[in-house]
């Protein structure tokens, strides 16, 4: 075992101690920072991880008090040693922010200049009606006394540090302009504006997909290297941690779990939830061993669907005589084919065409060109994107979908009854008590009590309301199952519950799952195949671990070697494989 | 798990359904409690028009002319001792001779008996069930009173203010009523199909806004016929008065219909297998109601104030009609307001009914969305 | 970019003013019987001699035989030089009686928005950024009163306390001695000393309304994850304020120029009525009540023109403060 490169430890600049962040609410005080302590040093990475809710962001805005009212800090210090900054005059000067009026001029100075923050969506971060250059150069301006001019100068060159391209131009852009990825890297080039000792970067990535994430990530290392700050990353992804972190912070329900270097928190967590936490990662970056072992017991089948030069264009053009705009190709010429018992993964970026893909499968959206066999149980074929009718609803009863959000995909006004029972009662399969025996059968089937049935899908977590989702799917007895994103909108920990679900079922009712992610680590664990998209095109298809392993295409090295490993001994940032075809 | 099994949370909130929650979050809303009760006040008094107000309202005095308001007191003491019953003090009439100008005095002996429930002249409600209780008569039959004060011509006006009601308000819903039918078709038309249209009802609607309503409003009613009985003249002013209102309607029909289609609940429900006119009235339509009931509590006020308007200005209700825009109408001359200002009451009307349906509106709009919070 | 979008924008005006040409005209044709039948009847009524020969000239000027679309041409033709037609009532063009009332009309409206901004714009911040003070609730009452009190009621009651209080009159525009006088400096300033209570009464409903619009969207961008990065910045609040949370709930503000103008010219038929002021609106109803359908329709038309201008104007400005709506 080799111990993890770290950056030699340099002087704590920043020093949180007992802090407690209080919001009132009606029923007494609640405590979303609950005595929380730590310390930044310079050149070093502090990340603090948790689940949502956990109270990290609070956390980081109570340094800089910028809580959203009316939270405040009700004790603890937030040290700041200005003196063993660049900033510091040499003597002594310990400021302890938690102090100062949060309004104030004093601690309106550090903000900005001694520690800046960036933030988690960058395009509502933004103002959207002034330049970037306007608001970079506004902090520059406001912490030093240098003409417009010269703050243009400034801001020019900051964006050439983040690597924006023709910084010159750039600078006189709007945001809504700009790609996600861009007005990160401006967003950070403000942050950097007056040469701040400590960084605080609230889920900096989150927004952002794989292959940006790793982007914005290198570069704040870069910068931090460069110019020696003290980071906090804030950030719920065990792999982010894993790649940036010096030391680590634990958080839950507000209060600390546990704190230590990357080494300790990793190999030798302390906590139950910190190993939980681990552990959920870790289950994920493997293939599943019940789907292995299922498969040497009930080997994969024939086609189900085989998806034949399918296209799919979207007409954006608009305005007198449709100049304006273009045709957007979605879906460029696809093949691909799902055997029976077969679980096959889409990944791809935002913008890949993967989502469009599994909405066509289903006819929500109706394909330009291309065929999408079906082979019915009987043996008939029928093709998915020429049905119409009596033919489609029956191709509808047997391909279902599961949908990401769960809570857009359920009706608010309906009970979770009336939401399971829709597809039976409409389709003619059951009604009356029949309905609801079966309605409390496909309840049961995915671990949710008879008693849910009366209750709206405003009295359930996430994790439920997708298992109320997936009843809903499996009610008509489907071969197919076209899962869009049916795990993303979950923490971590109810992943692999979810998954382990879909696995059940598929052993129970002999199910085939188009399984369409952006999450390599989810792909690996469910998928036997694998497809990767790019732009609309299917670069590469496989067997999930060939191609995780050794992948042929650029485009998914890339994506691979951007994903962050969970282990801190593979960091994977320095031999990164970049693709850049066709941009 | 934790909340299905959780025994400590409130299980009714669980299995509450939408109106419930709206019920809830709406209760919460006092100033909407208030016009609630307010309005359903004011609609109770229109539908009962005939027993709530004391008098006919066309019969005129000439000895009454500009009586001023009496006070009503409940409490009837006399040297024998007091007693529960509500009098008002009597006045005297005087008529200078030369000046011809008439005075109000008080006439300390004489007090006028009340009664509640007594007999009064005889009415039709709703000119339908003939009845004659009233809801506060005089106990001599012979005897006026005039709680609100009398207009030019000595008729009461509480009782023509009570029936002004009726017709203010009931020109409100109905307006509405008609908004409604051409905003939801039009509006749900052009969310619907979108494309061409979407595109031209768009436009429609964009033009309509853009026009200055009561010039408008004012040209449209001053082509109808004076001849018209007073009914007709009653729906063709509520068919212009709604031909403006709709648009706001349609509007709020066709954004909420927009955002709703590509709603995921709604995708699934077509994926389920329900039919269009399933997937638009068992799924989409529960979701848009309370928004448009809402829109439309906000767009009664703007209806009555309109009618007042016109009315005011001669070119809506005539009279014999009465509503709260025809009663203002008296009090145009500036002389008159001077000298009986209480002319002025069914102004207070006005302003008090417009308040309580926008408290009313509003708190509807805030509970019309019940799981927006939750989404946040 | 900008350029072509104010370019496309005024070409858009040009199928609305079509339109509003139409809705004027119909309204001229809605009364029954043509208008040379009641100008007859005027004529006969005043005891006047009825001159067929002109009768006749006026039936082929206004094409009165003939079809909607022929009468609609005649009319439009006339009016794109400057000829309205003829006010029976008044006996001469229409275009010698409208013009002076509308640019009276134009400079209420003008006056009341740059009042209704004047007041609406610093009560709304305080409003919104003082959230349920008691400056707050007092604001929000007045609001509601403001909005729930018709013009003209409020017009009534200011003059019920002129006479009653002061025994003045606040109706007119100018005092006696200005009324028929030309204009010059000194009936400017007399204009001047007059024109603040009609602005007030109709001022007060649409400043209630921009308050309401002005404090909601100010609360809602007041949350925004822009102004949180601003406060990282160690901007001030009340620099931060006014720079981008104030900056982006203008676009509501501007475009209240939209759907207020409709509103005030709406309103100011009423109150100008109440007020007697020598504006569009008395005539106007004059007109209407008198089926002198030229003359009103005259109105009407320029009324309506000045709205849709309104709208026109209120998108522009919009363009202008919002790069995202240029670039659209």
């Amino acid at each position: 075992m080799e111990p993890v490169a770290a950056a030699e430890p340099g002087p704590a600049v920043l020093e949180v101690k007992g802090l407690v962040t209080e919001f009132p609410t009606r029923h007494g005080p609640f405590r979303a920072v609950d005595d929380v302590s730590f310390e930044l040093r310079a050149g070093q990475t502090l990340c603090v991880v948790g689940e949502s809710g956990s109270g990290k962001s609070v956390t980081a805005r109570s340094i800089l008090q910028i809580v959203d009212t009316p939270g405040r800090i009700t004790a603890g210090e937030v040290l700041l040693h200005r003196h063993r900054t660049s900033r510091g005059s040499g003597e002594e000067e310990t400021i302890d922010l938690a102090r100062l009026e949060p309004r104030g001029q004093a601690i309106r100075a550090i903000r900005g200049r001694d520690i800046a923050m960036i933030f988690q969506e960058p395009m509502s971060s933004l103002s959207p009606v002034h330049t970037i250059g306007n608001q970079i150069g506004e902090v520059i301006r406001l912490h030093e006394s240098v003409s417009k001019k010269e703050a243009r100068a400034r801001s020019i060159e900051l964006l050439r540090q983040v690597e924006i391209p023709t910084p010159e131009s750039a600078v006189d852009r709007y945001t809504f302009e700009f790609s996600g990825g861009m007005r990160q890297r401006a967003m950070i080039a403000m942050s950097l504006a007056c040469n701040p000792s400590v960084l605080i970067a609230d889920e900096p990535t989150t927004a952002l997909d794989v292959t940006t994430q790793a982007e914005i990530l290198d570069l704040i290392k870069r910068l931090q290297v460069d110019h020696g700050m003290a980071v906090m990353l804030i950030t719920h992804d065990m792999g982010v941690v894993a790649e940036t972190a010096d030391s680590i912070v634990v958080m839950r329900h507000g209060k600390l779990v546990e704190r230590g270097s990357v080494e300790a928190i990793f190999y030798a967590p302390q906590h139950d939830y910190t190993k939980m936490l681990l552990q959920a990662v870790l289950d994920l970056d493997r293939p599943s061993e019940r789907r292995l072992a299922r498969r040497t017991v009930q080997p994969i089948g024939g086609p189900v669907v085989e998806i034949k030069g399918l296209v799919k264009e979207f007409d954006l053009r608009h305005g007198f005589m449709r100049r304006k705009g273009h045709i957007l190709k979605a879906l460029d010429d696809i093949d691909l084919t799902l055997n029976e018992g077969e679980n096959l993964g889409v990944v791809g970026e935002s913008g890949s065409g993967k989502t469009t893909l599994g909405r066509c499968l289903l006819r929500v959206h109706d394909p330009s060109r291309g065929e999408m066999l079906y082979r019915a149980v009987g043996g008939g074929v029928a093709d998915v994107a020429t049905a119409s009718g009596n033919g489609l609803e029956r191709i509808r009863r047997d391909i279902r979908m599961i949908f990401q959000d769960p809570f857009a995909s359920l009706n608010p006004r309906m009970n979770v009854a009336q939401i399971i029972g829709e597809p039976l009662l409409v389709n003619g399969v059951a009604k009356g008590a029949a309905l609801r025996a079966r309605v409390a059968e496909l309840l049961d089937v995915v671990g949710l009590p008879a008693s849910a049935m009366e209750r709206y899908p405003h009295a359930f977590s996430g994790g439920q309301r997708q298992r109320i989702g997936i009843a809903r799917a499996i009610a008509l007895e489907p071969r197919v199952i076209v899962a869009d994103e049916a795990t993303s909108a979950l923490d971590v920990s109810l992943r692999t519950q979810v998954l382990d679900l879909l696995l059940e079922l598929q052993e129970r009712l002999g199910l085939s799952f188009i399984f369409i992610s952006h999450d390599i680590s989810v792909i690996r664990y469910f998928c036997d195949r694998v497809a990767v998209m790019y732009r609309g095109k299917v670069v590469e298809v496989g067997e999930t671990e060939e191609v995780c392993t050794n992948p042929q295409h650029g485009y998914t090295k890339a994506l691979l070697s951007a994903v962050p490993h969970p282990d801190p001994r593979h960091r994977g940032m320095l031999g990164r494989h970049r693709y850049e075809a066709g941009r | 798990m934790a909340s299905v099994l959780d025994p400590r949370l409130h299980t009714d909130t669980e299995v509450a359904s939408q109106w419930r929650l709206m019920w809830w979050s709406f209760r919460r809303h006092t100033l909407a409690m208030v016009g609630l009760v307010i309005v359903l006040l004011l609609y109770l008094i229109g539908f009962f028009a005939e027993f709530v107000a004391p008098f006919d309202p066309q019969s005129a005095s000439a000895k009454h002319v500009y009586h001023p308001p009496q006070m009503i007191h409940f409490i009837d003491s006399t040297e024998e001792g007091w007693r529960i019953k509500p009098w008002v003090q009597a006045y005297t009439f005087e008529r200078d001779k030369f000046t011809l100008q008439t005075t109000f005095k008080p006439d300390e002996g004489k007090r006028v008996y009340l009664s509640f429930l007594g007999k009064g002249t005889p009415y039709e409600l709703l000119g339908l069930f003939p009845a004659e209780r009233r809801l506060l008569v005089p106990d001599e039959p012979n005897e006026r009173f005039f709680l609100f004060g009398a207009d030019r011509l000595g008729r009461d006006m509480l009782s023509r203010t009570v029936f002004g009601t009726r017709v203010s308000m009931s020109i409100g819903l109905v307006g509405v009523t008609l908004s409604l039918l051409l905003g939801v078709l039009l509006g749900g038309i052009s969310g619907y199909y979108g494309g061409a249209v979407d595109m031209v009802i768009q436009r429609v609607v964009e033009f309509v806004l853009s026009l200055p309503t009561i010039p408008i409003w004012l040209a449209l009613t001053a082509s109808l016929p004076a001849t018209w009985p007073p009914l007709t003249r009653y729906f063709a002013i509520t068919l212009i008065l709604s031909l403006v209102g709709w648009t706001e309607l349609a509007r709020v029909v066709r954004g909420r219909f927009l955002a709703l289609r590509s709603e995921d609940f709604v995708v699934a429900a077509r994926l389920d297998g329900c039919s269009e006119k399933r997937v638009i009235f068992r799924h989409m339509l529960p979701s848009l109601m309370s928004h448009v009931i809402a829109s439309v509590t906000l767009a009664i006020p703007v209806m009555i104030l309109a009618e007042t308007s016109l009315s005011f200005l001669g070119l809506g209700l005539l009279p014999p009609t009465i509503s709260w825009g025809v009663l203002l109408k008296e009090a145009q001359n500036i002389r008159s307001i001077a000298q009986a200002p209480w002319l002025f009451v069914p102004g207070a009307f006005v302003l008090v009914a417009v308040l309580a349906l926008n408290f009313l509106g509003d708190g509807l709009r805030d509970a019309a969305d019940p799981y927006a919070q939750e989404r946040g | 970019m900008l350029l072509t979008y104010i370019i496309k924008r005024i070409l858009w005006t040009i199928p609305f003013l079509f339109a509003v040409s139409i809705v004027a005209f119909a309204l001229i044709q809605a009364p029954p019987g043509d208008y040379l039948t009641t100008f007859a009847a005027t004529l006969a009524q005043s005891g006047d001699m009825v001159d067929q020969e002109r009768l006749e000239a006026l039936r082929t000027r206004y094409g009165l035989d003939q079809p909607f679309i022929v009468q609609y041409w005649k009319w439009i033709s006339g009016v794109l030089v400057g000829d309205f037609g003829i006010s029976f009532e008044w006996q001469q063009p229409v275009s010698n009686l409208i013009w002076e009332r509308m640019a009276l009309s134009l400079c209420l409206a003008v006056s009341t928005l740059l009042f209704t901004w004047a007041v609406a714009f610093p009560i709304g911040i305080y409003s919104a950024v003082r959230k349920y003070s008691i400056g707050d609730y007092v604001v929000t009452t007045i609001g509601f009163l403001g909005l729930a009190m018709p013009n003209f009621l409020l017009a009534l009651v200011l003059m019920y306390i002129g006479v009653v209080y002061f025994g003045a009159d606040v109706g007119g525009l100018f005092s006696p001695e200005y009324q028929t006088a030309p204009w010059s400096w000194a009936k400017v300033v007399d204009l001047g000393k007059h024109i603040w209570i009609p602005v007030v009464i109709l001022g007060t409903s649409s400043s209630a309304a921009l308050i309401r619009i002005m404090r909601a969207n100010l609360l809602d961008e007041l949350n925004k994850p822009y102004v949180t990065t601003a406060r990282a910045k160690g901007l001030s609040e009340f620099r931060l304020l006014l720079k981008y949370p104030v900056r982006l709930a203008l676009n509501p503000f501007v475009s209240t120029i939209g759907w207020a103008f409709p509103q005030l010219i709406s309103g100011a038929v009423i109150t100008a009525f109440v007020l007697s002021l020598p504006t569009a609106g008395p005539l106007l109803l004059q007109a209407l009540l008198a089926q002198d359908m030229y003359l009103a329709g005259a109105f009407i038309l320029l009324l309506c023109t000045l709205t849709v201008v309104g709208m026109l104007v209120s998108d522009i400005l919009l363009a202008l403060l919002d790069p995202r709506i240029r670039y659209r």
